[in-house]
């Protein structure tokens, strides 16, 4: 039995207990309800919990363990000579015996591997079968021993409440386990990476072609992997996009919050925010297709050599992508300055310019601080308008109008296609991950800081 | 209709049948016309018919008055009666709330304050104002009273502001307090100092008008009094207008009284008249406390 | 003191003029970015739509086949396996140089096979699967054009170019105006594109085999976003308890919401596929790195939603004696659902854009087939946009901007169900 059908088969069993719990919890109370301190439906539940959660628990581990055991008998089973291989290429054949299992395309199709693979594929069954029957006597055995414990005074509802209430507490840990995960999965990679090459090479190396790292015999072996040329070209691309961003979302919140009447803040606000839901992957599509073939017309026509891959593209309609980001924040920031302050100036004959340049603004400074830098923070993490408009070439360069890479973009370019998880080329991209990670968090954690310390100024 | 003759035989009935039957209080009671003297003569302003709307409420209802020169006008009556949305009108601050409306006349020193030509700038820059809360900007003290006068362009040097702001900080007592810490902010002050650095901030642009919006609600009584004290004062120089919730303070600190209720004005007089014996009988009924 | 007070005014008019120029010139910049947005805004949209409709449109050929015995069953037979491995493609070649008699060269005579769609060789074996008694007959059978042919039709290729520069050449572009004059040409309603899956052939490829990917991969992501979402946020904002670890939790949701997607695939690839061994390419793993996205979306969305229920509320059914967990479920919860649901379908609809995490866990496979399963091999709808967009085809292009029309119709709808949820539903207490 697959674990679709057998979870399936879980919830059927858990339904049948519901229904004995519920009948006996009935039958004990002689009809009367009130002789029970919980509800029939409770004693239900109770029964049904306890046929559902532990198999449940055992399909769980039963589904992880299958895997390595099934894979480790075989390999057992494997003559000497493919044992003794290295960590690595016996990973390979693991991989061809596998695809043969499920009669995928291998590399190698000798008769040993054949039969390894029949090996597998028996193995296989046995190991489901016996996880079917395990997890069903479970259910049964552990419903069984629920209802029998029903009695009248039985307290089914705080017992059933404590299991959801664990349920919930366990919920709220997946943000945490998030988190950690991410940090090892990025941290764990990332020392391997450094184990081959150094920290500092990659740190302030000027240098990076890490596609010459393939294989170790070949030329120019070692690849380079100094990621200055990352970091200066994501910055470019940033600070561009900051440049579109900041001053036409900040201008536009403050016209829709200060000038605008309802009925234009009511429309125009949405359409804004339209923007903002837009998938990257349209900007990217419209930032290599239109924009960047533009910005080269413009180019040519002044007689400016401009990279068919710019910089400015990229930025210039990443910029456009944040502008709903900084306007909405600033928006709530400008809002939340109290009105009387406005009162203030307004009394003193201060035009509507100048009590917004001279009073709401540096008011709301902080708060809209917080918010561009929470929005460097998207530009530098924002993938795909630069996978797809951004070049691949390194370059290290502050001139806009030539092709430059971002951390990002180096991040899909070593992931996608062939790889090894091993070759430093693709723990590579679990280093530049790390930086991303760890920019982007410090900038969050501050600009939350600064944005939670203007909020309780004003409340 | 509050036009004059009516007004006047009101006052003149209302005189003579002080205190009669039953009924007749009853329909003088009921009456919403203006009663007492709301007009007087060469007036720094003058409000004829005014009407204010929040968009369907009708929150001013033909208000006629006058405010004279260098006097303490104050404005009582109940929560909700209007008066301090007749206040943000003398200013134009209702223009920042939305759908808010106004009809009739007011003038200043003869000039419709509410022409189509009139620049609201230099408006306010005659017809100051104080509010509720003490609304500090977030800069120095010294910034804050500043600011009016650099905006618009009242002093040619630094050393000019420097004495404006001395001057203006002298003006509202607070000189002694704070002329060592010009430079700090000016929300670090207590509320009550706030409040006179608000109204140092309104004379520093040397206005006409001051409107007062309860200046002394969000204060403690010492720093009330001081501030009582201070408009006391200003009303030699300057002509104010205060709306108030404390009939005491009122007494206290104006010339002429004003009585609203629920966006009437119900009687205007000199203040002992109001307070000793006025006309209306609702005006009574909340001076002795019977609602409000 | 009148004197003073005299200068002050002339003083204050005096700058009058300078002043009222600069607050225009301020409300006009405001204008300005407004209209930028905005403009910005019309430009893509007009400039998706443009490129993009006319790939609801395929170029059709008509081509007169002689379903040749010889060719097709020379046994006679019939039997479904020799016309099932027949050479089709000869048919086709026959068809098309029958109109084309005058052609010769080896050359010429191979671009003029490529008039029609390689599909075609599929589409004649179908028919005569499905009919056997079409054998030895002939017909004129409509065929989807080759997509240079295509986009040739659709007035995508500008003939003035010097020849060396299109795709192709004159006395190809003469071929089909002759096919055009004879009524042998025809723009029809593109079933395919939504039918097919991915193919190299421009014409040959549809969104259906993304959009179950993407299908797949939000349901997925549904199952397990929503049930975890609201379970946190009502442990976080009814049961935790005031203390670090609650604390702890909270920043790490904010923080996460504004973590880049990409990391997040980078944890899928490292955990899901490297370390639990979960196929790669499949819904499932896509999924699970979603909701790991979007769970941060949901359980902020649904915090407010729970903390915009009146406590009077919850103090009238715990004051009948109901248990906390059942005030959470009869009453508290039923009021925050709607705002739980408007948080979880503006999740959703994030995720359904989302395009750069999945790259990480290999969604961005050629993938022919349609998938069929959670852990069949899939790519996502803003992938396939992605990947339609790498490829050198003009006709690619098109059917991308059509792809991202598809995926802008199913985002509008989802945020349209939002909002009309919170309408129906917001309440002020």
């Amino acid at each position: 039995m697959g674990s679709p059908s057998l979870i399936l088969a879980l919830l059927g069993l858990s339904s049948v207990s519901y229904y004995l719990g519920w009948r006996r919890s009935i039958s004990l109370a002689q009809g009367t309800v009130r002789n029970l301190h919980s509800l029939p439906g409770y004693h239900g539940l109770y029964t049904a919990l306890w046929a559902a959660v532990p198999a449940l628990l055992l399909l769980g581990v039963g589904v992880a363990l299958k895997g390595p055991i099934v894979t480790n008998i075989v390999v057992s089973d494997l003559p000497r000579e493919v044992q003794s291989l290295s960590p690595e290429r016996l990973n390979l054949v693991v991989n061809d015996i596998r695809n043969l299992a499920s009669g995928n395309i291998a590399s190698q199709k000798t008769p040993g591997m054949l039969a390894a693979a029949d090996r597998y594929i028996r193995l296989q069954g046995y190991a489901a079968i016996a996880i079917t029957v395990a997890v069903l006597a479970m259910g049964v055995f552990c419903g069984a021993i629920a209802w029998r414990t029903i009695q009248p005074g039985k307290r089914a509802r705080n017992s059933v409440e404590r299991i959801i209430l664990g349920f919930l507490m366990a919920s709220s840990t997946i943000a945490i386990l998030t988190t950690v995960g991410i940090v090892l999965s990025v941290l764990f990679e990332s020392i391997r990476f450094f184990q081959a090459i150094p920290v500092t090479d990659f740190i302030f190396g000027l240098d990076w072609s890490p596609q010459m790292a393939i294989r170790a015999d070949q030329v120019g072996a070692s690849g380079a992997f100094g990621a200055v040329p990352l970091f200066a070209g994501t910055l470019l691309i940033s600070f561009i996009a900051m440049v579109v961003a900041v001053p036409v979302g900040l201008m536009s919140a403050i016209y829709l919050a200060e000038y605008a009447r309802p009925r234009v803040r009511g429309v125009v606000k949405p359409l804004l925010e339209v923007l903002a839901g837009i998938p990257t992957v349209v900007y990217g599509f419209f930032a290599a297709l239109t924009v960047a073939p533009f910005i080269r017309g413009m180019g040519e026509q002044v007689g400016l050599d401009v990279a068919s891959e710019s910089a400015l593209a990229a930025g210039l309609v990443m910029g456009i992508m944040i502008i709903p980001f900084v306007s909405s924040l600033s928006d709530d920031v400008i809002n939340a300055v109290p009105q009387a302050m406005r009162d203030g100036a307004y009394a003193l004959g201060a035009t509507r310019s100048e009590t917004i340049k001279q009073v709401v603004i540096p008011a709301a400074l902080p708060g809209i601080v917080g918010g561009v830098l929470l929005a460097v923070s998207r530009a530098i993490g924002e993938t795909m308008i630069v996978v797809m408009a951004a070049g691949l070439a390194a370059n290290l360069t502050a001139n806009p109008l030539s092709a430059v890479t971002t951390v990002t973009v180096q991040i899909v370019t070593l992931l996608t296609g062939d790889q090894e998880f091993d070759s430093p080329k693709t723990l590579a991209a679990f280093a530049l991950g790390l930086v991303l990670f760890v920019v982007t968090l410090g900038l969050n954690v501050i600009a939350l800081q600064v944005v939670r310390k203007y909020r309780e100024q004003y409340e | 209709m509050a036009d004059q003759p009516g007004a006047a035989v009101m006052e003149a009935g209302a005189l003579e049948f002080r205190g009669a039957e039953v009924d007749l209080v009853d329909e003088r009671r009921e009456s919403r016309e203006t009663v007492g003297t709301p007009f007087i003569d060469d007036p720094r302003m003058s409000c004829r018919d005014v009407n204010v709307y929040y968009s369907d409420n009708h929150a001013i209802k033909n208000v006629s008055l006058d405010i004279g020169r260098e006097q303490v006008l104050a404005m009582i009556g109940p929560s909700g009666c209007g008066k301090s949305t007749f206040l943000r009108a003398l200013n134009r601050m209702n223009d920042t709330i939305d759908g808010c409306r106004m009809t009739g006349e007011i003038k200043l020193d003869g000039n419709d304050i509410y022409a189509k030509d009139m620049d609201v700038v230099p408006l306010r820059a005659l017809v100051g104002m104080v509010f509720q809360k003490p609304n500090p900007f977030p800069k120095s003290i010294f910034d804050n009273i500043a600011y009016g006068v650099r905006i618009h362009g009242l002093a040619e040097s630094k050393s000019e502001i420097e004495g404006i702001v001395e001057h203006s900080l002298k003006r509202a007592g607070l000189w002694e307090e704070v002329n060592d810490r010009l430079h700090q902010p000016g929300t670090g002050l207590s509320g009550g100092q706030q409040q006179r650095l608000c109204i140092a901030r309104t004379i520093a642009v040397s206005p006409e008008v001051i409107l007062m919006d309860e200046p002394c609600s969000a204060l403690d009584p010492i720093a009330t009094a001081r501030v009582e004290d201070l408009i006391n004062e200003l009303g030699q120089d300057y002509t104010i207008a205060i709306v108030t919730h404390s009939m005491q303070q009122a007494a206290r600190v104006s010339q002429r009284t004003a009585y609203f209720h629920l966006g009437d004005l119900l009687e205007v007089g000199p203040t002992d008249q109001i307070f000793t014996n006025p006309i209306h009988p609702l005006t009574e009924d909340y001076i002795t406390g019977r609602f409000g | 003191m009148a004197a003073s007070e005299k200068s002050t005014i002339e003083r204050v008019r005096a700058t009058l003029a300078r002043r009222n120029r600069a607050e225009r010139r301020f409300k006009n910049f405001g204008r300005a970015a407004v209209l930028v947005g905005l403009v910005f805004l019309v430009l893509m949209f007009v400039n998706i739509i443009l490129t993009g409709y006319s790939a609801f449109w395929q170029t059709f050929v008509k081509l007169p086949v002689h379903f040749d015995a010889q060719v097709i069953d020379p046994g006679g037979a019939g039997d479904p396996e020799t016309l099932g491995s027949a050479d089709y493609g000869a048919l086709v070649k026959t068809s098309v140089r029958s109109l084309f008699p005058e052609v010769s060269g080896r050359r010429h005579r191979r671009d003029l096979g490529q008039l029609v769609s390689r599909g075609t060789v599929f589409q004649l074996r179908r028919m005569v699967l499905e009919d056997p008694s079409l054998v030895g007959s002939r017909a004129e059978v409509w065929v989807p054009a080759d997509d240079d042919y295509d986009m040739l039709h659709k007035g995508n290729v500008d003939r003035t170019l010097p020849e060396a520069d299109r795709r192709l050449s004159d006395r190809q572009i003469g071929w089909f105006d002759r096919l055009a004059d004879d009524g042998r040409v025809e723009s029809r309603f593109s079933a395919t594109f939504f039918t097919a899956g991915d193919s190299r052939e421009p014409e040959l490829a549809g969104i259906r085999g993304a959009a179950m990917g993407s299908f797949f991969t939000l349901a997925v992501t549904l199952l397990l976003s929503f049930p975890l979402g609201v379970a946190t946020s009502v442990y976080l904002e009814e049961f935790a308890p005031r203390n670090r670890v609650t604390a702890l939790i909270e920043v790490n949701i904010n923080n996460l919401a504004a973590v880049p997607s990409i990391v997040f695939g980078l944890l899928g690839l490292a955990v899901f596929i490297n370390l639990f061994g979960l196929p790669r390419s499949a819904p499932l793993v896509g999924g699970l790195v979603l909701t790991l996205m979007t769970l941060p979306t949901i359980i902020i969305a649904g915090r407010a939603a729970l903390k915009s229920v009146p406590p009077s509320i919850r103090e009238a059914a715990l004051g009948v004696g109901a248990s906390k967990l059942q005030m959470i479920v009869h009453h508290v919860l039923p009021l925050a659902m709607p705002g739980m649901l408007t948080g979880t379908i503006i999740g959703m609809a994030r995720a359904l854009g989302e395009t750069a995490p999945l790259l990480m866990i290999g969604m961005v496979a050629f993938v022919v087939d349609v998938p069929q399963s959670v852990t069949d091999a899939a790519t996502a709808l803003p992938v396939q946009i992605f990947l339609w967009l790498d490829s050198p085809e003009r006709a690619f292009v098109e059917r991308a901007s059509a792809a991202i029309m598809v995926l802008l119709a199913f985002l509008v709808a989802m945020n349209a169900l939002a909002i009309v949820l919170r309408r129906r539903f917001e309440r002020r207490w």
